[in-house]
């Protein structure tokens, strides 16, 4: 096909370019052709340990490296933005088309840097290109939303690139490799820091993690979906790569996966709870990339491959929903099984998925995690990761398809998605089960050698225990009543800092500056008058000088001297 | 409406429902009385305990909602809570 150290982004950033003069049939041919063959070049012509350098203004920049990790990475990235493609075919809007083709190539640059200014210029590529599919919802509320998304976005990118420089000035390098939180007590690794903070913004730590519930579920239908798959996992693997094993990880994962389902239980934005759930899942990710083993670190990356598909399945669903209802409230929505009974199969296998069943991706990487978590001895946080088990099947695994489709009937009859809807969301769905029945062909692309044997009596038995007698509550708490209905309302989170209170600081701050400021200007006033009526009763305000002159004249006496000087000078 | 919209669907039926809900209850026994027949090959000490996979499913879960519940009288806000300016 082409040339093997052609980087991955350079047909999607092409396609973007494209899809700007094109129409119709032959812009949709080429958003599809261009996952396509870029994912079929990079599974069958480019193998690992290919760099390929540019020199930008004498600076060597490291475009494309290429690694197991990198490369997984990058198959998951083709094969997410083809099925996200697919699902957005029926939408007529240049921007979406051209933002998500930039955004996915900007993702496939940020995984295949090679050194931190190539991954701090596409780290920023991904705020900028992705805002444009919140925007693209045109609404009020989206707009602000996508400013709070890019605010903190290029926030982030500016600590990755205050970062590299320090963690320059720190080692003498630049390429992007194991970085780590080492020598933090002397300051010897402040650039380490502020790289780990960097990531923990995109990878939605706890206090960081605001954006992604703000500004997710306000996107576009579709743009949702493109947005699920890319940014978060691009922080995924840039954690896996520069900070392995490093312990603090494993507790900000923990706190992840147990934080939002709180949060998801009580959210009535369907997409919203999604958003949740998402760093939910992604905190098994951070957990296993803590623990650092090359199991943990292979589930880490397995999950996050196995979380684009399904989360993207979930997304999908929902996006479907809204596109047909325009709603994805809890509280409105319900009975939709009726009119989008395929749909609802599919969101069922998605829900599936998520939850870790048996015979479904979730189940295959997740297990990798937690059995990691064991054998380096973290008993206690193992046993706060299995509450978030059972909790995610809770949220998401029921209380999405049950909600949209199931519950009362709220009355809505609408129709079946599209078909190019009900075909990407079958593609993900039929991926999600055959990684879960074939978990070796997912296992043998892993970055790390480790034996792992998901299907084992105990563990089926024991995940099926967890995840049917979480269903049981479900059902149990729904027919005592406690079940908390869905109700039309926010939630305050973190977001309610920047949102609330710094605004209302900053107009109290304003207003009192301003009476101070007229306080202060009058009793000035008031005794600077004193003091000249003081000088006034004085002898001396009789004499020439002391009375007050005009601005005017003082400027023209000056004027008078310099103009002497300067004849004086001449003369001279 | 037409006469698709008037078809009786699969959970309109109170019998369907009740017939998914009958059968739920059963796998959840079976699974749990599983527990007892096959034998497990157990990691930790607190794995021993009988059932502790289903009872811990279905604790965590009910104190999951309990807690969430107890939540929305702190974080509950109006819908234009973000709207609005005090």
């Amino acid at each position: 096909m082409w040339m093997t150290e052609l980087p991955p982004f350079v047909p999607f950033f092409i396609a973007a370019l494209l899809a700007m003069v094109t129409r119709g049939n032959l812009r949709n041919l080429i958003l599809l052709a261009t996952p396509v063959l870029g994912g079929l070049h990079l599974w069958f012509d480019v193998s690992p340990g290919i760099i390929t350098t540019t020199s930008i203004m004498e600076f060597e920049l490291q475009l494309m490296r290429t690694d197991r990790l990198s490369l997984l990475f990058g198959y998951l990235f083709h094969i997410a933005s083809f099925i996200a493609v697919v699902f957005a075919l029926q939408v007529r809007d240049t921007t979406q088309y051209v933002s998500s083709m930039l955004y996915a190539g900007s993702a496939l640059g940020a995984v295949f840097a090679g050194d931190l200014i190539t991954l701090f210029i596409f780290w920023e590529l991904l705020a900028i290109s992705s805002v444009f599919l919140i925007w693209a919802r045109r609404s009020e509320r989206a707009i602000r939303a996508g400013m709070r998304y890019l605010a903190i976005q290029v926030s982030s990118g500016l600590l990755l690139l205050a970062g590299a420089l320090l963690h320059y000035n720190e080692t003498g390098s630049l390429v992007f490799d194991y970085i780590g939180l080492e020598g933090l007590d002397g300051f010897e690794n402040l650039g380490g820091l502020l790289i780990f903070l960097a990531f923990g913004i995109k990878c939605a730590f706890p206090f960081l993690h605001n954006w992604l519930t703000d500004a997710y579920p306000e996107a576009t239908s579709t743009g949702t979906v493109f947005l699920s798959a890319f940014t978060t996992k691009v922080a995924v693997y840039a954690l896996a790569r520069g900070f392995p094993g490093t312990e603090i990880l494993i507790y900000i994962g923990a706190v992840m996966t147990c934080f939002p389902i709180f949060f998801a239980v009580i959210e009535n934005d369907l997409r919203r709870v999604l958003a949740y759930s998402m760093i939910n899942q992604i905190g098994f990710m951070v957990c296993g990339i803590g623990v650092g083993t090359a199991l943990a670190l292979n589930g880490a990356v397995a999950h996050a491959f196995n979380d684009v598909l399904f989360k993207g399945l979930l997304f999908m669903s929902m996006g479907a929903v809204l596109f047909r209802t325009g709603t994805t409230n809890g509280s409105d929505l319900g009975g939709l099984y009726r009119s989008m009974p395929k749909t609802a199969t599919l969101c069922i296998v998605g829900a599936c998925s998520i939850s870790a069943f048996p015979l479904f991706s979730g189940f295959v990487s997740k297990s990798m995690v937690m059995a990691a978590m064991i054998e380096e001895g973290y008993d206690f946080l193992w046993l706060m990761l299995l509450f978030a088990s059972a909790g995610v099947f809770h949220h998401a695994g029921i209380k999405i398809p049950y909600f949209a489709f199931f519950a009362h009937d709220s009355g809505i009859r609408t129709e079946e998605a599209p078909l190019n809807m009900l075909v990407a969301m079958s593609i993900a769905a039929v991926l999600c089960i055959f990684i879960g029945i074939q978990p070796e062909i997912l296992y043998a692309l892993l970055p790390w050698e480790a034996e792992y044997i998901p299907y084992d009596t105990t563990h089926v038995l024991s995940q099926l225990q967890l995840l049917f007698f979480s269903a049981l509550a479900f059902v149990w708490l729904n027919k005592q009543g406690l079940y908390p209905p869905e109700l039309h309302s926010v939630n305050i989170d973190i977001e309610w800092l920047y949102r609330k209170l710094l605004p209302a600081t900053a107009i109290g701050v304003y207003s009192t500056s301003r009476e101070i400021g007229r306080h202060l200007k009058y009793s000035t006033k008031a005794s600077l008058k004193g003091v000249v009526n003081a000088m006034r009763s004085t002898r001396t305000a009789q004499l020439h000088l002391a009375t007050s002159w005009p601005t005017g004249s003082m400027v023209f006496w000056i004027a008078v001297i310099l103009g002497l000087f300067l004849v004086a000078n001449v003369i001279h | 409406m037409t006469e698709r919209d008037k078809k009786k669907h699969l959970f309109d039926n109170p019998r369907n429902v009740s017939l998914l809900l009958r059968s739920f209850y059963f796998i959840c026994a079976f699974l749990f009385i599983l527990d007892f027949i096959l034998h497990r090959h157990v990691t930790l000490s607190w794995e021993n305990i009988p059932g502790f996979y289903a009872l811990f499913g279905f604790v965590a879960c009910v104190a999951l909602v309990l807690i969430a519940k107890q939540m929305r009288k702190i974080l509950m806000r109006k819908e234009d809570y973000y709207d609005v300016d005090d």
